[in-house]
């Protein structure tokens, strides 16, 4: 019973604690659930050309990343260099779906910042984004050979993030068959 | 004049517009459950409102999507596997009971439990201490003095 007088010390450091691993949690993370499963398919108007089509369909058998962007979107714009770099210099295959856009200004803003993409998908309804539990612009997925969802990630690509953990995954995948 | 123009002010909120998002159900059942899934789906970046109350576009997609599923026949179980095969756990206001939520379900049963226990260990010491407690007939009889139930002598 001597150290009754620490008690209130003790419970103001448990709070404390339990308060600090709260304060280094992201609220917004939310954990991404359609990793290794079978990529929803998506059948999308062309952004150039309203009669040609861009699907999963014609991916097939490629390792390849979707990149789900906007004019709208102040991260996309920020990323959008290193897209580029990603596609002339390192080769990755590139599929944009823009989303929730203007066809126009999406068209401009390729125009004029260069365009990464092998084919961009035109979504203004939200069609197949809901399907690909997009809940934000940008998001980024890798697609194995096999049409199966190998990573997500929220939020703009930066060479770090690259490096650390795309880089040794597509590796990875263009050697599976 | 000034009758005419007061008038012509009455007419005034016909021109008022405001935009009702409205959902057509061919089955009332449809439409009760639909409105229940946007009251219990969680709107994913608008963080604490669900689909209901959120005027954001992911969340009117996500009505949407509900919509469509329900009208399509649909039930509520698989609109609400739909989206957490998307979102996970994190779209849902009621988490599933399963390891990662036993502390969300049963931790407010324990504080309760752990409140009640002190509580009585509380009450119990101080009954305790008030039987124990008996004054000598010195002490009995300065109390009274400082009292003034007796008289100061």
């Amino acid at each position: 019973m001597k150290a009754r007088f620490l008690m209130p010390l003790v419970i103001f450091l448990g709070l404390a604690a339990l308060l600090g691993v709260g304060l280094t949690l992201n609220p917004r993370d939310v954990p991404s659930v359609l990793i290794n499963e079978k990529a929803p398919a998506f059948d999308l108007p062309d952004l150039f050309d309203p009669q040609k089509r861009v699907s999963t369909e014609s991916m097939k058998g490629k390792v390849w990343l979707l990149n789900v962007w906007g004019t709208w979107c102040p991260e996309c714009w920020k990323e959008h260099a290193f897209l580029n770099q990603l596609s002339k210099k390192e080769g990755v295959t590139l599929v944009g779906i823009d989303w929730r856009d203007e066809r126009e200004e999406a068209k401009a803003f390729l125009a004029k910042k260069g365009n990464p993409f092998v084919a961009v998908g035109f979504d203004p309804e939200s069609e197949a984004i809901m399907d690909w539990g997009v809940y934000g612009a940008p998001e980024t997925f890798v697609i194995d050979k096999q049409g199966m969802i190998r990573k997500k990630h929220t939020g703009p690509l930066y060479p770090q993030i690259w490096e650390s953990e795309f880089k040794p995954l597509l590796k990875q995948l263009e050697a599976e068959s | 004049m000034i009758r005419g123009w007061l008038f012509a002010l009455l007419l005034l909120p016909f021109f008022a517009q405001a935009a009702i998002e409205t959902a057509q159900f061919d089955d009332p059942d449809k439409e009760a459950r639909y409105k229940q899934l946007i009251a219990e789906l969680r709107c994913l970046v608008c963080q604490n409102q669900n689909l209901a109350d959120s005027n954001a576009e992911l969340a009117q997609d996500m009505r949407r999507k509900t919509y469509d599923l329900v009208q399509g026949g649909a039930s509520s179980e698989d609109v609400v596997d739909y989206m957490v095969k998307r979102y996970g756990d994190f779209v849902l206001y009621r988490p599933p009971l399963r390891s990662a939520t036993l502390l969300l379900w049963v931790g407010p049963f324990v504080i309760l439990g752990g409140g009640i226990v002190i509580l009585v260990v509380i009450i119990r010491r101080r009954s305790q201490q008030k039987s124990k407690a008996t004054l000598s007939d010195s002490d009995l009889k300065r109390a009274r003095t400082l009292l003034g139930e007796e008289d100061n002598t």
